[in-house]
C-alpha cells in the first residue's frame, strides 16, 4: 500500500528528475525552433513531421548548410495561440534558435508571425491558408510555403468556369478559412461567368455540422453545383448524408482539398466519384523529384505520404535553401537571402516572391473517383501557384505597400 | 410544407443522437451530484470500441451486437473509473470531482491516439439500413428513421426503469434528497456506482450509434461535452423527461433556423439556454432542490486573516518573486509573468465562487473582454499602454455589470451554465465580428510601449499590477464586504432574514470579480502581443476552474498555488512532449486522489490537525 506520503514525493521526484534531463546540444549547428499542432491535428501534423524529418537528414546527410550541420528543435502548440507564442519565446530566447518555422493553423501562424516581427527573428510559415499571412498581415520577417486560399480557390474556380452549371451554391465551416475561401471562389468565377446564379449558402460551425438538416437546406435550393469547403468530419458526414439522400446525383461538386489523402482517404469506398477537387495524387505522379521523393519517404516510415509530407519536406528545404543563399544567419541577411530563392520539393522547383514572401508552389487539380474501394485523384494536373497569383503591383497595394 | 416535414425528421434523428448522450449525464448529476467532464470521453470511447467490434464481427447480428458491446465495455471501465477514483474524493469539496474527470478527459484523449491512430475513421454503415426511403419524393436515410424512434425508445425504458423497479425509486429519492436515502440505510457507494454506469452506458451507447453517419475521430469527445451539459440544464438536471424535450427544441430550432440565417448554429444553443434560464431558474422540467445547499459544501474552518508564520512565507515569497529576474533568463521571466496572470485570474475565479458561491464556468468572458479592450484601443484609438490599461478593464467590468445582473438571479450548477452561455455568446460575437475583432484571425501588434518591452520590465510591471490586485481581493474577502458575500454563499435564509439585499451584494461580487479577470487580459493580451478568440474560450475558463480546484477551493490562498502548480506543470510538460496530455491527466488524478481537499486545503488541514492535538494535549 502506497502511502500518501509517499505518492507525493514520487510525483514531486519525477518532477525534478524531468527537468534535469536536458538534451545535449552540438556546439556549432544552424538551430531551427520548429512549432506546430501535434497535440491537437495529429492526423496532419504527424505526417507533415515526417516530412520535414525526412528533408532534414538528407541535407545533413550531404553535409549540412556551408558546412555546419543543421539541428531542429520542435515544440507542440497544443492547437492555442498563446502556448505557440510561449514556445516560439522558449525557442528563440533559451535555445537561441536562428530561425522559426511550422505551425498549421492561420491563427497560430498569425500569432508566431507577429512575435517574429516583434523580435526580429525569420519564420518559415508551413501550413497555413490564410491569405492574410503574405498579404494584408504580411511583412518581411515571415515567408510562407503552401499556396494560400485564392490560390487554391482559383485553380477550382478556373476550372469549374468551363462546367455548364448555372446555378451555384457553396456549404462551408465558419470561420475564416470557409468564409475566405467562398468569398475567393464566387469573385472568381462571377467575373469568369457573370450569367451564374448564387442560390444558398451553408454555414455549418466547423466540425459540429448538422449534417441531415444543412444537406436538405441544399436540396431545397435546387443548385446545378456546389461549392464545398468542408473537411475533416464535417467532410465525411456531409459526403454519407449527401449520397444517401441524393444531393449529388446530377449535379457537379467542386470541393477545396477533397483529393489530399489526409481527407479522402478517411472515406474508404465512401468516397465521392466525379467531384472536381484539388489534392495529392501521389499514387500516380510520375516525375523523378517525386519518386524519389516517395521511395525515401516509404522506405523510412514504412507509410504513403500524404499531403502534408511533402509541405514538411518542402518547408525544411525551403528553409535550408534561404539560409544557403544568405551572408550569414542574421535576420537581414536571411531576408535578403530568402527573396526570390528558389528550393526543391516533390512538386517541382519553387520559388519565394521577392514582392510578399509568397511560395509559387501551386496544387494537383482533378477528379475523384474510387478505385478498389479507395477514393483516388484521375485526370488531374499541376497548376503552377505562380500562375493564380497576382502581379507585384496587386500585390503591393493587398500588403498596404 | 413537404420540405417542412422532412426538415422535421431531420430535427426528430439529431434530437435523438443528443439525447443519448444528454440523458446519461443528466441522471449521473442528478444523484451524485458529479459534473462528469469525462461524458465527452466515454461518447468518444464508445465510437472507437464500437468502430473496432463492428469492423471483424460481420453481418447484422455483428453490427447491432458490436453497438451494444461497445456499450457495455466502455460502461465497465467507466463503473471501474467511479470505484477507483471517484469513490475517495465524494467527500471532496463539491465539483472536485470535475477535476478528476478533466484528468480522466486528458488520459482517454491520448490513449484514444495511441491505440487507434491519429487518422479519422469510417466506421461501417448499418446492415440493411444503407439506403434511404421515399418521403414526399424525398429520400430519407433508413437510418435516420431508426434514430428517430431509438430516442423515444430510451425515453421510455429510462421510464420504467425509474418507476417500476425498486433500483429505480432509489435513484429518484437520492436525485430529491441524498441525505435522506442515506439516513434510510441505503447503500449509497452502490446507488452511485449503479447509476454512473448506466450514465456512462448511453454516453457510450450515442457514441456507438453515430459511427454509421460519423467520422470516429480524436476530437469527439470535446464536441459533444459542452452541448450535452446545455441540453441538461435547459430541461432541468436529472431530468430525463427534460432532457428528452430540450434536445428535441434545440435540434427543431437548429434545423429550421439555419434556413433564416446559416450561422445560426454556432449560438443558437446558447441563446436557448440563456433564455430559459432567464425565464426558469431550474430548466424547462427541473424543481428547485428540498434542502438546497450551498454550492461548495461547508467551509470547514472560517478563514482567518494570516499567522505570523503565513505573513513571513508571504513575505519570503515577494521577495523571490522580486529578486528573480536576476536569476532567470528571459524565457524563465516570461513563464513567470504568464504565472502571475493567471494567479490573477484564479484568484479573481476565486473571489467569484469560493467567497460569492457563484460557481463560474465561463470567467473566461471577462479575461477575454479585458485581453480585446486592450486590443481594440490600441488598434482603433492608437493608445499608449498607460492608457490602455486603465481603460481596457471596463470593458470587462461592463460584461460582467450586464452578465452579473441575470446570473445571480439563480444558483447552483445552473448560474454557472448561465455564465457560460454569456461567455459563448461573447465568443461568439468575437469570432464572427471579423472588421472589428478580426474574427478568428484574431488582433495582432499588442506590444507593450518601449519602456516595457523588455522581458524584464514587463515582469515587473506584471508582478506590481499581480501583486496590487491579489492584495486588494484579499482584502475585500476580509472587509465587511466580503463577510457579507460569504454569509450570503453559507446561508441565504439568514443572510435574507437580517435584511442583507443579498442580489445586490452577489451582484457587485460578480462585478468586482470580474474586473479583475479584466486586469489579468489586459496583461496577458500585452504579454502574447496578439488576442485571439481562444482567449475568451470554454477551455480556458476550465483552466481557470481546475486552477482554483486544484488549490483548494475552501481556502485563500489556494487559487494561488493551484494555478502556479497547473500553469508551471502544463507549460513545462507541453515544453517536452507532445503526449502532454496523458501525462499531465494522469498528474491531476494523483493530484486529486493525493489532495482531496486542495493542495493548499490539504496541507492546512494537515498543519492545524497538529495543532489540534496538541491544544488537547493541554487540556
Amino acid at each position: 500500500m502506497i502511502t500518501r506520503r509517499q505518492l507525493i514525493g514520487g510525483v514531486l521526484g519525477g518532477v525534478v528528475a524531468a527537468m534535469t534531463i536536458q538534451g545535449a546540444q552540438a556546439a556549432d549547428t544552424i538551430k531551427i525552433g520548429e512549432i506546430n499542432s501535434y497535440s491537437k491535428m495529429p492526423a496532419f501534423t504527424v505526417p507533415y513531421r515526417n516530412g520535414w524529418q525526412l528533408a532534414l537528414e538528407e541535407i545533413n546527410a550531404a553535409g549540412g548548410i556551408n558546412g555546419k550541420l543543421v539541428e531542429v528543435i520542435s515544440k507542440d502548440d497544443a492547437g492555442k495561440p498563446g502556448e505557440a507564442v510561449t514556445a516560439a519565446n522558449e525557442l528563440v530566447s533559451k535555445d537561441n534558435v536562428h530561425m522559426l518555422m511550422g505551425t498549421f493553423f492561420s491563427h497560430i501562424g498569425l500569432a508566431v508571425s507577429d512575435f517574429a516581427l516583434q523580435k526580429e527573428v525569420v519564420f518559415v510559415a508551413a501550413e497555413p491558408l490564410t491569405d492574410a499571412m503574405t498579404w494584408s498581415k504580411g511583412h518581411d520577417y515571415v515567408f510562407r510555403v503552401r499556396p494560400n486560399v485564392t490560390i487554391q480557390a482559383s485553380i477550382l474556380a478556373n476550372e469549374a468556369a468551363k462546367l455548364p452549371a448555372k446555378r451555384w451554391a457553396t456549404i462551408a465551416p465558419n470561420y475564416e478559412y470557409g468564409k475566405s475561401s467562398v468569398e475567393a471562389f464566387k469573385a472568381i468565377l462571377s467575373e469568369k461567368r457573370p450569367d451564374i446564379e448564387w442560390v444558398d449558402e451553408q454555414w455549418p460551425t466547423l466540425f459540429k455540422m448538422d449534417a441531415g438538416s444543412t444537406v436538405q437546406a441544399l436540396l431545397r435550393s435546387e443548385p446545378e453545383a456546389i461549392f464545398n469547403v468542408t473537411f475533416g468530419s464535417d467532410l465525411t458526414k456531409f459526403v454519407r448524408e449527401g449520397t444517401t439522400r441524393k444531393l449529388f446525383d446530377g449535379r457537379e461538386v467542386v470541393s477545396m482539398l477533397t483529393g489530399e489523402p489526409e481527407y479522402l482517404d478517411a472515406l474508404r469506398d465512401e468516397a465521392p466519384e466525379g467531384w472536381l477537387v484539388t489534392g495529392y495524387p501521389w499514387y500516380s505522379i510520375d516525375t523523378p523529384e517525386h519518386n524519389a521523393f516517395r521511395s525515401a519517404y516509404e522506405a523510412k516510415f514504412d507509410d504513403y505520404p500524404r499531403l502534408g509530407s511533402i509541405v514538411g519536406y518542402a518547408t525544411m528545404k525551403a528553409t535550408a535553401a534561404i539560409i544557403a543563399n544568405s551572408k550569414s544567419l542574421k535576420s537581414e541577411d536571411l531576408i535578403a537571402g530568402g527573396k526570390g530563392v528558389e528550393f526543391d520539393t516533390p512538386m517541382g522547383k519553387a520559388s519565394f516572391r521577392a514582392v510578399d514572401h509568397q511560395a509559387t508552389l501551386g496544387a494537383y487539380v482533378g477528379r475523384t473517383a474510387l478505385k478498389d474501394d479507395k477514393g483516388i485523384m484521375v485526370d488531374w494536373k499541376y497548376e503552377d501557384g505562380a500562375n493564380h497569383l497576382p502581379d507585384e503591383a496587386t500585390t503591393k497595394e493587398l500588403r498596404g505597400m | 410544407m413537404d420540405f417542412i416535414f422532412i426538415q422535421f425528421l431531420n430535427g426528430l434523428s439529431s434530437a435523438s443522437s443528443l439525447f443519448l448522450v444528454a440523458s446519461g449525464l443528466s441522471i449521473i448529476f442528478g444523484v451524485t451530484r458529479i459534473t462528469n467532464f469525462a461524458h465527452g470521453a466515454f461518447y468518444m470511447m464508445g465510437a472507437y470500441v464500437a468502430y473496432t467490434l463492428t469492423e471483424s464481427w460481420m453481418g447484422a447480428l455483428g453490427f447491432w451486437g458490436g453497438l451494444i458491446a461497445a456499450a457495455v465495455a466502455v460502461a465497465i471501465l467507466g463503473a471501474l473509473i467511479e470505484i477507483v477514483l471517484l469513490r475517495r474524493i465524494y467527500n471532496s469539496p463539491e465539483l472536485f470531482q470535475l477535476l478528476a474527470t478533466f484528468g480522466v478527459t486528458l488520459v482517454i484523449q491520448d490513449l484514444v491516439i495511441q491505440i487507434w491512430g491519429v487518422d479519422d475513421l469510417l466506421g461501417r454503415r448499418a446492415p440493411g439500413m444503407k439506403g434511404a426511403v421515399e418521403i414526399f419524393g424525398q429520400a430519407f436515410p433508413t437510418y435516420e428513421l431508426m434514430l428517430i424512434v431509438l430516442g423515444p425508445l430510451c425515453l421510455g425504458a429510462l421510464w420504467l426503469l425509474f418507476n417500476k423497479t425498486r433500483w429505480g425509486v432509489l435513484v429518484r429519492a437520492a436525485t430529491q434528497d441524498r441525505m435522506m436515502v442515506s439516513a434510510l440505510g441505503v447503500n449509497q457507494a452502490w446507488l452511485f456506482t449503479g447509476v454512473f454506469t448506466l450514465g456512462v452506458f448511453l454516453a457510450a451507447l450515442g457514441g456507438a450509434v453515430q459511427i454509421p453517419r460519423d467520422a470516429v475521430h480524436n476530437a469527439m469527445d470535446l464536441q459533444i461535452i459542452v452541448e450535452a451539459f446545455v441540453v441538461v440544464v435547459i430541461g432541468g438536471f436529472g431530468n430525463v423527461l427534460g432532457a428528452f424535450l430540450a434536445s428535441f427544441i434545440i435540434a427543431e430550432l437548429n434545423a429550421f433556423g439555419i434556413l433564416l440565417f446559416p450561422k445560426i448554429s454556432m449560438i443558437l444553443m446558447f441563446l436557448v439556454m440563456a433564455v430559459v434560464l432567464v425565464i426558469r431558474p431550474y430548466g424547462l422540467l427541473g424543481k428547485a432542490e428540498a434542502h438546497p445547499r450551498t454550492a461548495l459544501g461547508s467551509v470547514i474552518r472560517p478563514w482567518a486573516p494570516l499567522s505570523k508564520l503565513g505573513k513571513n512565507w508571504v513575505l519570503a515569497l515577494g521577495l523571490a518573486l522580486v529578486f528573480l529576474p536576476m536569476f532567470a533568463g528571459d524565457f524563465l521571466l516570461n513563464v513567470s509573468t504568464e504565472i502571475l496572470i493567471f494567479a490573477l485570474f484564479a484568484a479573481s475565479l476565486h473571489l467569484m465562487m469560493g467567497v460569492g458561491g457563484m460557481v463560474s464556468f465561463g470567467h473566461a468572458a471577462y479575461f477575454g473582454l479585458g485581453a480585446y479592450g486592450t486590443a481594440l484601443l490600441v488598434k482603433f484609438l492608437g493608445l499608449s499602454m498607460g492608457a490602455t490599461m486603465v481603460l481596457a478593464p471596463f470593458l470587462a467590468v461592463a460584461g460582467a455589470i450586464i452578465f452579473g445582473w441575470f446570473c445571480v438571479r439563480l444558483s447552483g450548477v445552473y448560474l454557472a451554465m448561465l455564465t457560460l452561455a454569456f461567455a459563448q455568446i461573447s465568443w461568439s460575437v468575437i469570432f464572427q465580428w471579423d472588421d472589428v475583432t478580426g474574427g478568428d484571425n484574431g488582433l495582432l501588434g499588442i506590444w507593450p510601449d518601449a519602456w516595457a518591452a523588455d522581458q524584464t520590465s514587463f515582469y515587473y510591471v506584471t508582478l506590481a499590477i499581480v501583486g496590487i490586485s491579489v492584495y486588494a481581493i484579499r482584502r475585500i474577502v476580509f472587509s465587511p464586504f466580503g463577510y457579507t458575500l460569504r454569509g450570503c454563499r453559507d446561508s441565504l435564509l439568514r443572510a435574507d432574514a437580517i435584511g442583507i439585499d443579498r442580489l445586490r451584494i452577489q451582484w457587485f461580487g460578480f462585478v468586482l470579480a470580474g474586473s479583475f479577470a479584466g486586469v489579468g487580459g489586459v496583461l496577458f493580451a500585452y504579454l502574447k502581443g496578439s488576442v485571439f478568440p481562444d482567449y475568451i474560450s470554454i477551455p480556458l475558463s476550465v483552466d481557470g476552474l481546475v486552477m482554483v480546484l486544484l488549490g483548494g477551493i475552501q481556502t485563500v490562498a489556494g487559487p494561488i498555488v493551484g494555478a502556479g502548480v497547473f500553469k508551471a506543470l502544463s507549460t513545462f510538460i507541453i515544453s517536452h512532449t507532445e503526449f502532454w496530455k496523458i501525462i499531465l491527466g494522469s498528474f491531476i488524478i494523483v493530484l486529486v486522489v493525493a489532495f482531496p481537499q486542495g493542495i493548499v486545503g490539504f496541507f492546512l488541514e494537515h498543519f492545524s490537525k497538529k495543532k489540534d492535538s496538541i491544544e488537547e494535549g493541554k487540556s
